[in-house]
């Protein structure tokens, strides 16, 4: 990585990795849902300089373009007293700290492969596989589609439940609520709808 | 040394300048597409519209710009000022960064890269941030819900955008947007032995996918009858209640942007971008930037057309419009399109 390439990294990495701090520092909660999109948005451009375009622009397209819209939604809707938060925040420590240093543990494993055998990481590094100069999309739906189809139709269909669930939880149907059909409303005609009616003077109906 | 200046300072000083003269063009044709539309709105309710400042009103534009920029910006107390002030600049950025990837005629294209159109999708569904945090940074009622409104009006219907895209990608089997365009050289009209006339393009061959993707472009840049964000019988002006001055500016330079985009992606996807309708003499010497522009005034005629006789729909009726119809005809559509193209060989499968 050279020049203009290792200046954006380190660009996309330093706002990565200060606005995920700031997710975790920010006092407003609404904020801290505006930090982790601005975290999204600069591990997209990390996945660009990697050369993984698609998975970039996916990343935006769901992570930032739908799922934190809900994730905003939420806590904007909730109200939340940040006081009390963050005094429970520290029963969490130790849960946070074993998983920091898991994902520590990772990282130097696989940064010492990179270091013990430099041939065998140069192979294994690649983000996506140069499938005969096809773009980055192409290989992509080549491998999914033909060898991974298994999983990637399951993945499909455990979301699908997912989303059913989701629907059945919250579907309620009331009684008494009004509701616009609108196919009964093309269907109606004078003949339909209205009612005539010999009123005696005086009396009303 | 020598190596900087030829690897990065001259290449980036090319693309700035490209930039600027392109910004500045798409700058002056927003100020005359808002011009038309409160012009053709005012035709037809038969008004004389704008018509003062300048002969026929002309810098009517740039007189409402003046007055914009001079005005004192007015910040509520008790709004969240940081996020106040960034949302007009988020939706504003947004909107103008998209055009990057356009392509005016042949090779005129800022950054021709190959995912293009997914690249216009995932900057087009950032934007409905500049509108949330614009109505939630407000700290007031109205704005707050006409922003909540208009998230939800905006994700729903991306979805359908979303398969109208997938469908004019099977066709053409790139997500380059000017490979889009030649893509429509050949078509239905070539098929019967035409010769390359407006009949190649993906309006004829896709009809129900340029209906619907058409009135998902109103939905999604919150055109009428789909203002439901701003609809000022209910909410004053939605999300941009707080707004004064420069700020309330950039939030309708950024709406703007986003209409001409979608004139602009409705000319690459379905009418043939900078192609000329015939393709033979005299229609071929016009060149392909005027063709385009002249497409994309004539999309952006039937939104302002739209905007000004059709009443505005409810926002249950919205919801029910894209969940309930427009979902199901373009997911119908995306299947019957691959069936076609894988059976019969047509388009990029073949």
């Amino acid at each position: 990585m050279l020049g203009l390439q290792a200046f954006f990294f380190y660009i996309f990495a330093f706002i990565a990795v200060g606005s995920a701090l700031m997710v975790v520092l920010a006092k407003n909660p609404v904020h801290s849902v505006l930090f982790l999109i601005l975290t999204f948005v600069a591990a997209a451009g990390l996945f660009l300089l990697a050369g993984a375009e698609f998975l970039a622009l996916i990343l935006i397209v769901v992570y930032v373009g739908a799922v934190a819209i809900l994730f905003l939604f939420v806590v904007m809707m909730l109200d939340l007293d940040v006081g009390q938060l963050k005094s429970r925040a520290i029963q969490y420590a130790p849960f946070g700290a074993i998983i920091a240093v898991l994902l520590l543990a990772e990282l130097i494993i696989a940064g010492s492969g990179t270091i013990a055998d430099p041939v065998l990481a140069s192979q294994t590094a690649l983000p996506m596989a140069e499938a005969g100069g096809a773009s980055n999309i192409e290989a992509l739906g080549n491998v999914l589609y033909t060898r991974y189809i298994l999983f990637f139709q399951l993945a499909g269909l455990i979301l699908f439940v997912a989303m059913i669930g989701a629907i059945v939880l919250t579907l309620r149907h009331k009684e008494k609520v009004r509701r616009q059909s609108i196919p009964d409303q093309v269907a109606r005609n004078p003949s339909t709808s209205i009612e005539v009616k010999q009123v005696e003077s005086g009396r009303g109906i | 040394m020598t190596d900087f200046f030829s690897l990065y300072l001259w290449p980036g000083l090319i693309i700035l300048a490209q930039s600027v003269l392109f910004l500045v063009v798409l700058l002056v044709l927003i100020a005359y597409i808002l011009l038309a539309d409160r012009k053709i709105w005012a035709a037809v309710q038969m008004r004389r519209g704008p018509n003062v400042v300048g002969p026929f009103g002309l810098f009517q534009s740039f007189a409402d710009l003046l007055k914009f920029a001079l005005k004192e910006p007015i910040i509520p107390a008790s709004s969240d000022k940081p996020v106040f002030l960034l949302a007009p600049l988020v939706a504003v950025t947004l909107a103008l960064a998209t055009f990057a990837v356009i392509p005016v005629a042949q090779g005129w294209v800022i950054a021709d890269i190959n995912i293009g159109i997914l690249f216009v999708f995932a900057i087009s569904s950032l934007e409905v941030y500049g509108v949330i945090m614009g109505g939630w940074a407000s700290n007031s009622k109205y704005a707050f819900l006409g922003a909540l409104r208009s998230a939800a009006q905006m994700v729903s219907y991306e979805v359908s955008i979303g398969f109208v895209i997938v469908t004019v990608l099977l066709c053409v089997g790139s997500l380059n947007l000017s490979e889009i365009v030649l893509a429509q050289t050949t078509g239905l009209g070539t098929m019967l032995g035409l010769p390359a006339t407006f009949l190649d393009w993906h309006w004829l061959g896709l009809f129900p996918m340029f209906v619907v993707f058409f009135i998902s472009a109103l939905a999604e840049t919150n055109r009428p009858p789909f203002d439901l964000p701003e609809a000022e019988s209910e909410l004053v002006a939605g999300y941009m209640v707080e707004y004064s001055a420069t700020p309330y500016m950039m939030f309708m330079l950024g709406e703007y942007a986003a209409i001409t985009l979608m004139c602009c992606l409705t000319t690459i996807l379905f009418l043939g971008g900078w192609l000329p309708p015939f393709d033979f003499a005299p229609f071929t010497w016009v060149p392909g930037f005027i063709w385009f522009v002249i497409k994309g005034g004539l999309v952006f005629f039937m939104f302002a057309m739209v905007k000004a006789f059709v009443p505005r729909y409810r926002y249950d009726q919205l919801m029910r419009l894209g969940w309930k119809v427009f979902l199901p005809i373009s997911l119908g559509m995306v299947v019957l399109t691959a069936l076609v193209v894988q059976t019969f060989g047509w388009g990029a499968a073949a």
